[in-house]
């Protein structure tokens, strides 16, 4: 009995291995990596989503680059002081959202955004712009980390691994250095000191400080390349130091980076987050979904959508970002199999009974 | 091996005083400690500027009077530290004294107990790899990731606190959250134990069944409001654990070791109310310890009357089994003093809070009682950090185990016609804990420091809210005592980690690289 099942798991495993000799022949690796996310749902999802988010959340409001202003779609500036709205809400209530999402045959109203639909805040500001502002933010911040971090990392990375002995060991330490701060005590201390300096100079700052695991993995990937045949290949060949780090081998290695550069923005959404719920990230009157959150945690119970609309929304694009990295290293990872769908394997077995018969 | 430690070793302290030097201008060029003063309208404000000047020295530049901080704290070489004063001219050392053991007890729990689910559950996943299980604790694990945790912490004091509190106080289940209670369960055992469409069918039945049952009896009988095991559930509950610890550890067929753990169980029961008479007694905690060694050494005892040979791993099973035997007898006597503690004065059926670490109003004196006061307490604010920390292990250890069952050792032990019990707890399972192992430690130190939303949010006066206070009124001194501490944890826990690794792992050895 347990022979056998031993026996049929032996076929299978060869057969998902031909159907995989067979989905890469002649594909170059940009292919097999893009048909191989492409077949991830939950990452497509997410690229779907997040795309239509960054969209919607970038075009919603008013946006100045230099003297150019381009209008944006929604009727209200996330700083506009306005009526506050006090009918159709419970009493004792104000500012309650107009959103209405139930159909007109149920309760008698029809579905609609209303003026206000995430609601309003104490004095008057719509809610659903600042929520648009904050989000903005968060992106902000989060792509500035991304893009700061990563390349300090990777330079320090790639440096440190490739030419190893007292580089290696300075570049390194200068790393644990660097992680013994703590990020938050760094956000904080300049946060308390430059917050009012607006959310690029936050980012810039924790950018600055963000790039060491990444440095960590780069290095231990070039460490394992370096010693590889290739590089030897282009070293007679000739080639200098720089081409081999970043012709060579960079591209080689690309699959730990950009994954673990996705986990860094999504890290970065949520330490950003953090600060402002501190008070150490992004300050009035400028906001952030942290910022928003933090302000109205004590309305919870009389006010819910203060509370919901920013949560859900950092909630959503964190989790975006982390199926679109899981999808990203599922298709990098050259030893990842696949589940064979029930197609796949009817198309095996008819294949060995063929191959049965032949012989 | 020795050199590889003090140059290590040596590189830390290094690394230890760039940061600190770092960290201490950075933090005083922050702010200015008087400004709060210099505007003040008090009269004695100029008298306080004085003092505070003179007690933290701040007529000296800041990277001078890092000097004199570094000063003082290399007295704990000549066993005379002096980590300065704080603002309120305290010594620092007594306030991160005090504030330590809370944040201890707050992240020990949490991460012992994310621990051992994450682990598990990231065993399952594994095992079942591309399940319906695997799938959704995939999506479940990202989701957490996901989550800001002063947000899940809202919620948590709404739902968890403010309305779980009002069902304590009427526990009465009603229709729908019964229905909803046994479906979930029927969801949970047929997607953790998958099979044929019909199993799956029969275990969601049998699951839905059972938890309406019994969930039905207790709201009936009331079991909320004065809850307890009793000796029949708990012999019942300890045969559970005979049978699931014996199959885990040495596998159902070793005769020896299965006698003597339900011998473990009868013994539980046995001693449940001579126990109960000592726990009624409330002598001084000295007796917990000798009630552990006693039943220790009752396991060991009857381990090896059973066996014959191959000792070891009955002992280890029957040990296992007797500890997992006691903790539900804690268990069933923290239910027992559930009653008294809702009804207390202090407590009055709102038993869950939302902010701070002990209740201050209840009695000293009972054991139990301050026992559960404290359990309840730490309800929330552990289970915000669980959520949080307990995907990563989720996620960390379904990935170690499915590369290690893709080694060759795996095939090695299967072709040799090892049990797949065997195959998966001691061959493939030990080689998952090594790198997990490492992890723990560095995310143990990490934590120390790392609590500070959650504690200010339930209003835990532990390391992060000592550290968010020494921010905010630029303390210098208490800033640069609560980093030197989660400073030289995080970098000691990189290297106790380096050296576990190779210590555990033949394959690596730590200081082969430094040439």
């Amino acid at each position: 009995m347990l022979k056998r099942k031993r026996d049929k798991e032996v076929s299978i495993t060869s057969g998902e291995q031909a159907i995989m000799n067979k989905e890469t022949e002649g594909l170059s690796q940009s292919q097999i990596v893009r048909s191989r996310f492409v077949r991830h749902k939950g990452a497509m999802t997410s690229v779907f989503v997040l795309s239509f988010l960054v969209l919607a959340v970038f075009s919603a409001l008013e946006t100045k680059i230099g003297p150019i202003r381009i209008p944006g779609w929604w009727k209200f500036r996330y700083d506009e002081l306005l009526d506050l709205r006090t009918e159709g809400c419970p009493s004792g209530v104000v500012g309650c959202p107009t959103l209405d999402v139930v159909p007109s045959f149920i309760d008698g109203t029809g579905v609609g955004l209303g003026r206000h639909p995430f609601g309003q805040d104490d004095i008057g500001h719509d809610y659903f712009a600042m929520t648009m502002r904050g989000a903005q933010r968060s992106l902000y911040v989060a792509s500035v980390i991304g893009l700061l971090g990563g390349t300090i990392g990777i330079i320090v990375g790639a440096i440190s691994g490739y030419f190893r002995g007292w580089v290696d060991s300075v570049l390194m330490r200068f790393t644990d250095f660097i992680i013994t701060i703590p990020t938050i005590i760094i956000g904080s201390v300049v946060g308390f000191h430059f917050g009012n300096l607006g959310v690029g100079f936050l980012a810039f700052y924790l950018g600055l400080f963000a790039w060491t695991g990444l440095s960590r993995l780069v290095r231990g990937e070039f460490l394992k390349l370096r010693e590889l045949e290739f590089v030897d290949a282009a070293r007679v060949a000739g080639a200098s130091d720089r081409r081999i780090i970043f012709k060579h081998i960079l591209p080689n290695a690309v699959g730990v980076i950009i994954v673990s550069i996705t986990l860094l923005m999504s890290g970065a959404i949520l330490l950003e987050t953090a600060l402002s719920f501190l008070g150490f990230g992004v300050v009035a009157p400028d906001v952030s979904l942290g910022s928003l959150i933090s302000q109205y945690q004590d309305s919870f119970t009389i006010r819910p959508w203060l509370f919901w609309w920013p949560g859900l929304l950092i909630i959503t694009i964190a989790l975006c970002i982390n199926f679109i990295g899981d999808g990203l290293r599922d298709a990098f990872d050259p030893r990842q199999r696949r589940r064979l769908t029930k197609k796949d394997k009817e198309r095996t077995k008819s294949q060995a009974r063929i191959a049965a018969k032949n012989d | 091996m020795i050199a590889y430690i003090s140059r290590r070793l040596g590189v830390l302290f290094v690394i230890l005083f760039g940061s600190s030097f770092i960290l201490y201008n950075l933090a005083a060029i922050s702010g200015d400690p008087l400004g709060e003063l210099r505007l003040s309208r008090e009269i004695n404000a100029k008298q306080q500027i004085l003092a505070l000047t003179r007690d933290l020295q701040l007529n000296v530049p800041p990277p001078l009077r890092y000097f004199l901080w570094l000063r003082g704290v290399f007295g704990v070489f000549i066993g005379n530290p002096d980590f300065g004063l704080t603002r309120t001219s305290k010594p620092v050392i007594d306030e991160i004294l005090v504030a330590l053991p809370i944040t201890i007890r707050l992240v020990f729990a949490a991460t012992i107990i994310a621990i051992i689910v994450g682990i598990s559950i990231g065993i399952i996943t594994a095992l079942r790899q591309y399940s319906r299980f695997d799938y959704a604790m995939t999506f479940i694990s990202f989701l957490l990731f996901s989550l800001p945790i002063f947000w899940v912490a809202v919620l948590l004091k709404e739902y968890l606190a403010i309305q779980f509190n009002t069902f304590l106080g009427e526990p009465t289940i009603s229709p729908q959250w019964l229905i909803g209670l046994s479906v979930a369960s029927g969801v949970f055992w047929s997607a953790i134990i998958s099979g044929t469409r019909k199993r799956v069918f029969m275990i969601f039945g049998g699951a839905f069944l059972a938890n309406f049952a019994l969930l039905s009896f207790m709201s009936v009988t009331g079991w909320f409001a004065n809850p307890s095991l009793g000796p029949i559930v708990l012999g019942i509950l300890s045969v559970g654990v005979a049978f699931g610890v014996t199959h885990l550890s040495t596998g159902i067929s070793n005769k020896a070791a299965l006698k003597s753990s339900l011998t473990m169980a009868a013994f539980t029961v046995v001693a449940y109310y001579p126990v109960q008479w000592l726990f009624e007694r409330d002598a001084k905690t000295l007796i917990y310890p000798l009630i552990i060694i006693v039943s220790v050494a009752f396991a060991v005892f009857v381990s090896l009357r059973f066996s014959k040979i191959d000792r070891g791993p009955i002992i280890r099973t029957s040990v296992l089994s007797i500890f997992i035997m006691g903790f539900l007898v804690v268990i069933d006597k923290l239910m027992q003093t559930w009653k008294p503690y809702m009804e207390s004065d202090a407590v009055y059926f709102r038993p869950i809070p939302t902010i701070g670490q002990v209740n201050a109003l209840l009695e000293p004196g009972n054991f139990w009682m301050t026992l559960l006061d404290a359990l309840v307490h730490m309800f929330l604010p552990t289970l915000a950090l669980l959520l949080i920390s307990f995907a990563g292990y989720v996620r960390f250890s379904r990935g170690t185990l499915l590369e290690v069952l893709n080694q060759d050792y795996i095939r090695t032990a299967r072709a040799k016609g090892l049990t797949e019990r065997t195959v998966i707890m001691r061959h493939a399972f030990r080689n998952t804990m090594i790198p997990i192992a490492t992890i723990m430690v560095v995310d143990f130190a990490s934590i120390i420091g790392g609590a500070i939303i959650t504690e200010r949010i339930f209003g835990w006066l532990g390391m992060g809210t000592l550290f968010y206070a020494a921010i905010n009124s630029f303390d210098l001194n208490l800033l640069m005592g609560v980093f030197l501490l989660t400073g030289f944890l995080a970098v000691s826990a990189n290297l106790i980690a380096d050296l576990l690794y190779s210590a555990l792992d033949p394959r690596i050895r730590a200081g082969a690289g430094g040439k």
